[in-house]
């Protein structure tokens, strides 16, 4: 039986036929499992504050009171110092995007047809100076950016900010921000 | 007689290495200059295992007087992904230990094995600085069950749902005692007297005022041991740093030196059919590895005391056997003299062992170091011997062991 799949062009379809996934653990040689892996993590104290942060709409970070790295997602000790990160910061949540990709890729390598548009958000923090360090930032989806976007390089440097999830629907968690999305002309 | 003898004729399946092949590295001294710990508790939930990891190593950096970012050379992690819940745990190793972009590198393993990489690090020359770190937080983890499970064999193991593979203890427990004529009464006095011990160590949250009737009396757990008798779980971090020995006398006045290690594996998990029950070869086959190193012939005249494997009562028993301090079959004979209790002739598990501790996953190891190395710091004029063994092992179903021999002179 022939199972619908995206092809790329020029794909001449092999001989045989598919198996049913039931089909193929039958096979001698072929033992199924199914992992039972279930965790609670311990989210700690500086991502369980930055969680609640979430909820709240806010992102916030903690600073490096030796060398003034800001961390977000913020750490109790600095990862450079290994001191304490005593000072909490409020960001404001804007930022540019520093780097930003449109995959098509699928786990299998298969192509899918819908691309994930995501990157890295350089969040503006205070008392921060351009190449000091490597920045506070946040890994998320981008919405309002195009494909063409990110393929021409206009993706770069967009001034971004965090489009909340409204206040009932969050629940402490990275996805309370739905994504980054471009900042309007003449609005930051 | 020689542990060398002794051990060769006891387990013909352990290939003994002539003393000359490990012998002969006899370059640098390493010893251990600062130690920390954090948790200890059956639950931290209050900290990430990254923020647990931060208060060991601030601790271990602080008594060895060592900036992690300019004064370490090389660190080594020791954990395992399935524990964490994170693929490619390694890569978390870094942060919390001030690791940053410096050689760095995880043993999915005991953290006694660990301290063995570390030890080899400082004798080859290359490194003179190196901190061993281990944690574990099994409260993390809901489902245990699953964890173990995928531990066996997927072929021919798995499939019969044998639940928690915690009974390949039991099978060994009972095949020792047939073989030795230990009692339940020996294993119930291990756990009493563990348990109490446990009270005066600030890292035993299971420690209790039981006695050998309150052990015999509480509810089977693995037949032939009851509740008390297998230790609960713990969340824990231990940091350790360990130097050669010119650095070593740059940082303390007193070291504590690391002369022996030794590890080995059985036959592979899940192949339960073919352990040799009521016995645990790999304990023999990596004391014998680091007895070779540390020039130990006779351990029970040439060290102190012991900190062994005792997550099942039984183990401890078969544990100072396997390691040559008592004789085939006499480790219930020594218990029952009292050799075995602080100030006797061989005190093992003043710590209060795993049945007070517990069982900090991939960090027991390291932590029974820790015990050790703490008593030889503060304590080492009690003994006519201050020397330690240090024996791990990683519990069902796995069949793998660690040795190291501490010193204060």
């Amino acid at each position: 039986m022939a199972v619908e799949k995206p092809r790329r062009p020029g794909w001449v379809e092999p001989p045989g036929h598919y198996l049913k996934s039931r089909e193929m653990y039958s096979l001698p040689g072929l033992v199924e499992y199914k992992p039972r892996a279930r965790y609670l993590f311990s989210a700690g104290q500086a991502q369980s504050r930055f969680l609640r942060g979430l909820r709240e709409g806010k992102i916030l970070g903690t600073r490096c009171p030796r060398c003034g790295r800001v961390y977000v997602p913020p750490r109790m000790f600095c990862e450079y110092c290994h001191a304490p990160t005593t000072e909490w910061v409020e960001l404001p949540g804007t930022g540019r995007v520093h780097t930003a990709v449109v995959s098509y890729i699928g786990t299998f390598r298969e192509r899918r047809e819908e691309p994930e548009i995501v990157g890295v958000i350089q969040l503006d923090a205070p008392g921060y100076v351009e190449g000091g360090y490597e920045f506070a930032g946040l890994f998320h989806r981008l919405c309002g950016v195009t494909p063409e976007d990110v393929m021409s390089g206009r993706a770069i440097g967009m001034r971004v900010r965090p489009r909340w999830r409204p206040p009932e629907e969050r629940r402490g968690d990275v996805n309370d921000i739905e994504c980054f999305e471009p900042i309007p002309e003449g609005e930051g | 007689m020689g542990v060398h003898t002794y051990v060769a004729a006891a387990h013909p399946n352990i290939v003994v290495a002539p003393p000359t092949s490990v012998g002969r590295i006899l370059m640098r001294r390493v010893a251990i200059v600062g130690a920390g710990w954090a948790g200890f508790r059956p639950q931290v939930p209050e900290l990430s295992f990254r923020e647990l990891v931060y208060e060991a190593a601030s601790r271990a950096y602080e008594e060895a007087g060592v900036d992690p970012r300019s004064d370490v050379d090389a660190f080594v992690s020791c954990q395992e992904d399935y524990w964490e819940g994170i693929a490619i745990a390694d890569e978390f190793a870094p942060e919390p230990l001030g690791a940053v972009l410096r050689p760095t590198y995880t043993v999915a393993g005991d953290g006694l094995q660990g301290l063995a990489q570390a030890f080899m690090m400082i004798r080859s020359g290359a490194f003179d600085v190196v901190v061993v770190e281990a944690h574990a937080k099994p409260s993390d983890i809901v489902t245990l069950d699953g964890i173990y499970e995928l531990a066996l064999d997927p072929l021919h193991v798995r499939p019969l749902r044998p639940g928690n593979p915690l009974f390949t203890a039991g099978l060994d427990a009972v095949a020792y005692m047939a073989r030795t004529g230990a009692s339940r009464l020996h294993l119930a006095m291990v756990a009493a007297a563990n348990k109490r011990m446990g009270l005066s160590n600030p890292r035993a949250p299971h420690a209790a005022r039981v006695t050998v009737d309150d052990v015999l009396e509480s509810p089977t757990y693995i037949y032939p041991m009851s509740q008390l008798e297998v230790a609960p779980f713990t969340d824990a971090a231990v940091v350790m740093v360990l130097a050669s020995d010119e650095a070593a006398r740059r940082l303390t006045d007193a070291p504590v030196w690391l002369d022996g290690v030794g590890w080995a594996t059985e036959v592979g998990t899940g192949a339960v059919e073919f352990h040799e029950w009521g016995r645990m070869p790999s304990i023999r086959a990596a004391a014998l590895m680091a007895y070779q190193m540390a020039g130990v012939d006779s351990p029970a005249s040439q060290t102190g005391f012991a900190e062994v494997e005792d997550r099942f009562s039984f183990m401890e028993l078969l544990a100072l056997e396997e390691l040559g301090v008592a004789g085939e079959g006499e480790a219930a004979a020594m218990l029952e003299r009292g050799d075995l209790a602080p100030g006797a002739f061989y005190p093992v598990n003043q710590s209060g062992g795993s049945l007070s501790v517990g069982v900090p996953l991939e960090a027991t190891g390291l932590w029974r170091a820790l015990e050790a190395y703490l008593e030889l710091r503060d304590n080492s004029g009690a003994y006519d011997q201050p020397r330690a063994v240090v024996a791990s092992w990683r519990g069902p179903p796995t069949y793998t062991s660690a040795v190291a021999v501490l010193s204060a002179v």
